[in-house]
């Protein structure tokens, strides 16, 4: 798919609805400008590796870092929840939740 | 979906061939979790098994469990998957409460595991088992989410509640993800075959000893994905896929279940939402979850606080040697062992107890002994219980022991069965529990003695026919001993007596 | 007392070792001069978000009291230190510059912190940064700019402005920071100090709130070379809750530093980065850095010109890269655990959702959601292999420019910075025009290759100090110190002493 250096504000919107963000109708008008602006200084790149050239994920080239299987001790469920905005039997304690249980 | 009525199961079979696509999540039952170093264990108390690794706090980085990576590998030889050379893990972005980095670390494209197939035995009805192969797409790592009590509103469900209470000792357990390719061309079969499946797969993950494989816990969970396309046309139709699927015979049930449903939905003209749906253990019905929405979008890429698994081959056939036989080879083994018919293994398999008889077995009792014992007593409380059978609190090496005690004469079948209460309510072994419920066998000839002479004495008729030679009327004398014993006496001994006494 | 401040981190450590000096003298000295010119958000340096008085003094205390009794924990053991807020620290705030954490105490340290407590360095406090660590001048933080020590109404550089300020300023020997793009040379460079990146995975990011995981690196932002190489060697070295840590023990970094400060760099082979100059880069810029080139010849270096083609694309690459792992690292806060939570206005029991959106919006500043919102579309079905693959790719091809460089010389230098330090609001709101400050910087965390920046001079048409850059290969961060300390020892010989005792006195300035 080729890359379009414009971005427009309902697309915003959307990108903003993915990201959990409530843009108001007036950060929608001053950010959408300044993104499609970034995106065009970005646009270049999509014509610059040709599909011979592989991706680079990790910048240090490492496989297989693993741990054993031994138990670490972690927080105290004090520690746990000291930084928690709403605390109810010892859980951490958020508004009711839309849609599905998981 | 509207009010529309289900069709029935033969309907559904007359105009639509069913495609199945099953994924199940596996919990591996390592002493850590996937990304870090906290306890695994279950039912602890809240937020107590945590640290800034699996609480998703600013700052923590994921380490991979090298077991969990071992316990991939060895699930994925089982079920005759290639093993990939080099695989990454890749974060699954999308928030909900549960999930504390609002990411869940997975495997996307680079699974480790992948391009593997089942050979899944499958009763029929009235004939001889079938072997069908289910193809595996692939298995791969991934971390299991926090868990939300809800507070408020009726029913302690999501919906209605007025908040919510999130315990996060459950965030990070690894888990294994297996999916299927879709399963087609099974018709009437789909419900049996699907059944069979997970059934198989559990035996295989036990057999594995990578979990406890608990449905009744969680630590294995089924997604069931189902389509309808109209019969003979090829193809796979609209899908929907339903969770909480945590039963053997509720993957049976949901499989049926969504053939009507669907069925009901094409044959008025409508079509299939794309959907995840909810199964109802108690109604045995799917309810309409979430839509899958092309706003679902979760943007996975490489987890670069990760470095690429790279298993090397020698590591890979290392593990493949480790692996247990294979279930269906062992099963055939087993049965020619044991000397159970078809249908008799059918049955020992079909109630979840061929493990647990085996096990019976190897502790002493015989096979027949521990088949009778498990499919007649046992899967009765199980039944009563409402759990799995393997969740009874009665072990292998118990139900041996009480075998032994009957064969020892110490007590009778009877009496047994009020072992197995006793062994339910957890009053102790075997041998406590006859001793407290006082549940021996009179083995003393005196006291029986005297309760066979008192029994002649007031039965001349029946003693006169057992000493003109008709033995069968001993029953009627034994009766009479065994109600003045209060059961408690050994009736072949009894027999004994009273023929030698009436010699 | 406030010429304890002017000393070297190396001076302070033969002070402590000799008896001249206490722990408590020293980081009760370096308390004073925070009182005296760190002020607050409206004036003053405003290097510091958070200042530890009662730890650092106590952590002093317990120095002192373990060189009595002759258990000294490592040769920095008293010296005191600041860190980056971006940095763990527990019972001390760490709010990364953002509303949203604001606050929040971690219940853990990052591995870095744990290894300086370890080490006896008292913690003087939280240096000030740009939100996330998103930006080049400081002046995205959510509580207000830090100041140049060279001109207050100028920019101190960014992200890591507060720590490189508070060196800058005599507040601090020493300071921790980290570099994604360049957030700890550049500011470096704008304020006259010294800065290292290390090889990527040489220190440990456990405890780095991170910004983009595959470009992070946490490092020493000092005055000198050889005080950098020290802390380097302090806080370096494998640790296992980092997965790309690499696993060999960190040395001779120190020995590097004592050694190039001899002046002697014959045999070395030294490429200047062709793409690297031109159009853009200031006068007084190029001028400093053509002066260093000829210093590094005159001490027996070779110097040739190299070509890295592909650097022309590292800026494109980068600002899709970042934003993509910030986007993702980005969404735990969420208001669910900790952190800020606002509840919508106008919503009669709101859903989880809803307050996630509503603390997000109102916890993020603008630099931040630009950037959620651009690698929110990098990632996204339809965008990623046009934007998110091809960045990985140029990401390659950057990486190939090294390696052929690295055949033919032994480091590559360029000036840190296009320009010195612009002024506070300047480029506030033009994203792309503050993005172009990170030109030279970025091709090294692409790569994830270890870069310094030594103080150059100052430039002749502002008279404000300019950066030099020194990259090296993978896992040879000795070469950036010895080719460090060797122009550091020139120039001061030629200055007549360290850049920084040109700077403006600021005694008073925070009243």
């Amino acid at each position: 798919m080729p890359a379009r250096a414009e971005i427009s504000r309902d697309e915003v919107a959307h990108l903003a609805e993915l990201a959990r963000i409530d843009l108001s109708d007036a950060e929608l008008d001053h950010l959408a400008p300044q993104l499609s602006v970034i995106l065009e200084s970005v646009a270049s790149i999509t014509a610059v590796a040709g599909d011979d050239v592989p991706p680079t994920s990790h910048p240090i080239p490492m496989t297989n870092v693993f741990r054993d299987d031994v138990v670490r001790p972690g927080l105290t469920a004090e520690e746990a929840l000291s930084g928690a905005p709403a605390v109810e039997e010892q859980r951490f304690s958020v508004p009711r939740i839309l849609g599905d249980e998981q | 979906m509207s009010t529309t009525e289900l069709k029935t199961f033969e309907e559904a079979l007359e105009s639509f061939d069913p495609a199945m696509g099953l994924e199940v999540h596996v919990e591996l039952s390592t002493l850590t979790k996937m990304f870090c170093g906290c306890p695994t264990e279950f039912g602890a108390e809240p937020n107590t098994q945590v640290c800034p690794t699996c609480l998703g706090l600013p700052g923590a980085m994921p380490a991979v469990n090298a077991k969990a990576v071992e316990a991939a590998i060895r699930i994925g030889l089982a079920l005759n998957c290639e093993i990939a050379e080099w695989c990454r893990f890749a974060r699954k972005n999308y928030f909900y409460p549960d999930m504390p980095k609002n990411f869940q670390t997975s495997q996307y494209d680079e699974p480790i595991a992948f391009e593997g197939y089942m050979d899944v035995t499958v009763p029929v009805e009235g004939g001889e088992d079938e072997i069908v192969r289910v193809a595996i797409e692939r298995a791969h790592m991934e971390e299991d989410t926090g868990k939300s009590l809800h507070v408020g509103g009726a029913t302690g469900r999501i919906h209605g509640a007025d908040h919510s209470l999130v315990d996060y000792n459950r965030a990070g357990i690894p888990l294994i993800e297996i999916v299927t390719k879709p399963i087609t061309g099974m018709g009437e079969k789909a419900p049996a075959v699907a059944r069979a499946y997970v059934a198989q797969l559990r035996e295989l993950i036990i057999a594995l000893g990578v979990s406890d494989a608990r449905m009744d816990q969680g630590s294995i969970r089924a997604d069931v994905n189902l389509s309808l396309a109209p019969k003979g046309a090829g193809g796979l139709g609209t899908r929907s896929e339903t969770k909480n699927v945590n039963s053997l015979r509720s993957v049976e049930r949901a499989v049926r279940y969504e053939m009507q449903r669907h069925a009901a939905v094409l044959s008025s003209g409508g079509s299939v939402l794309q959907e995840t749906r909810h199964w109802h253990e108690d109604t045995g019905i799917t309810t309409s979850g979430r839509e899958k929405s092309d706003a679902e979008d979760y943007r996975y890429f490489p987890e670069p606080d990760l470095v690429p698994v790279a298993p090397s081959r020698e590591w890979v056939e290392e593990l493949r040697a480790t692996l247990p036989e294979n279930p269906t080879v062992k099963r055939a083994r087993l049965q020619a062992e044991w000397g159970f018919s078809d249908l008799e293994m059918r049955d020992t398999v079909g109630a979840g107890a061929f493990g647990l008889v085996e096990q019976t077995i190897a502790a002493g009792a015989t096979p027949t002994a521990a088949r009778k014992w498990w499919l007649s007593e046992l899967a009765r409380r199980a039944n009563e219980a409402g759990v799995e059978i393997t969740a009874l609190a009665v072990t292998p090496a118990e139900v041996a022991a009480v075998q032994g005690l009957v064969d020892a004469g110490t007590i009778n079948d009877k009496m047994a069965r009020q072992v197995f209460d006793g062994l339910l309510a957890g009053e102790g072994t075997p041998e406590e529990i006859v001793a407290s419920r006082g549940l021996a066998l009179v083995s003393d000839d005196g006291a029986l003695g005297a309760a066979v002479d008192n029994a002649i004495a007031a039965n001349p008729d029946v003693a006169q026919k057992i000493r003109d030679g008709k033995v069968a009327a001993a029953g009627a004398l034994i009766g009479s001993v065994m109600k003045e014993m209060r059961g408690q006496a050994d009736a072949g001994r009894v027999r004994e007596l009273i023929l030698e006494k009436l010699a | 007392m406030s010429d304890l401040t002017r000393r070297t981190a190396a001076q302070l450590v033969d002070a402590l070792a000799t008896g001249e000096v206490t722990s408590v003298e020293l980081t009760q000295a370096h308390l004073d001069r925070i009182a005296a010119v760190d002020g607050t958000a409206d004036a003053g340096i405003h290097a510091f978000l958070h200042v530890d008085a009662e730890g650092a003094l106590a952590q002093a205390a317990a120095s002192d009291e373990r060189r009595a009794a002759g258990r000294v924990a490592h040769a920095l053991d008293g010296v005191p230190i600041a860190v980056k807020d971006v940095l763990t620290t527990t019972g001390l705030p760490t709010t990364c510059g953002s509303k949203i954490l604001e606050g929040w105490v971690p219940p853990y340290d990052a591995t870095v912190v744990a290894r300086v407590k370890a080490a006896g360095l008292p913690i003087l406090g939280k240096t000030n940064m740009d939100e996330f660590a998103m930006g080049s001048s400081t002046e995205h933080s959510a509580y207000g700019p830090t100041r140049n020590p060279w001109d207050l109404d100028r920019i101190p550089g960014g992200s890591g402005g507060g720590s490189a300020a508070a060196v800058a300023s005599f507040q601090a020997p020493l300071a921790l920071g980290t570099d994604t793009g360049g957030s700890i040379r550049q500011p470096g460079a704008v304020t006259g100090t010294v800065g290292v990146k290390p090889t990527y995975g040489g220190v440990s990011r456990y405890g780095l709130v991170a910004l983009a995981n595959s470009l992070d690196q946490v490092g020493p932002v000092t005055r000198t070379v050889l005080d950098s190489a020290l802390l380097h060697e302090l806080v370096g070295g494998h640790d296992p809750l980092d997965s790309t840590s690499i696993d060999r023990p960190v040395g001779g970094l120190v020995e590097a530093a004592r050694q190039g400060a001899t002046g002697d760099l014959t045999g070395l082979k030294v490429g200047i980065i062709s793409e690297l100059a031109g159009d853009g880069w200031q006068p007084g810029v190029m001028t400093r850095f053509a002066e260093s080139v000829a210093l590094l010849e005159q001490a027996g270096a070779e110097v040739v010109e190299v070509s890295c083609p592909s650097f022309v694309h590292a800026m494109a690459a980068y600002y899709l890269i970042l934003p993509a792992e910030a986007s993702s690292n980005l969404a735990k806060f969420d208001a669910m655990r900790y952190g800020l939570r606002v509840l919508p206005e106008g919503v009669d029991a709101p859903s989880a959702e809803q307050v996630m959106r509503a603390s997000r919006d109102v916890g993020f500043g603008d630099e931040v959601k630009r950037r959620i919102i651009i690698g929110t579309y990098a990632l996204s079905s339809g965008y990623y292999d046009a934007y998110y693959g091809q960045a990985q790719k140029v990401r390659t091809l950057i990486s190939r420019d090294f390696a052929a460089a690295y055949e033919k010389v032994d480091v590559l230098v360029s000036p840190t910075a296009p320009t010195t330090a612009f002024r506070l609001g300047e480029k506030l709101d033009d994203p792309l025009a503050m993005y172009l400050n990170d030109l030279a910087t970025i091709p090294a965390n692409l790569a994830g290759v270890p870069g310094i920046s030594v103080p150059a001079g100052l430039a002749d048409e502002d008279g404000l100090p300019v950066g030099f850059q020194v990259l090296a290969p993978a896992l040879a961060d000795d070469r950036v110190y010895r080719v460090g300390a060797a122009l550091e020892a020139l120039l001061e010989e030629k200055w007549g002493g360290a850049l920084l005792t040109q700077a403006p006195e600021l005694d008073g300035a925070a009243r």
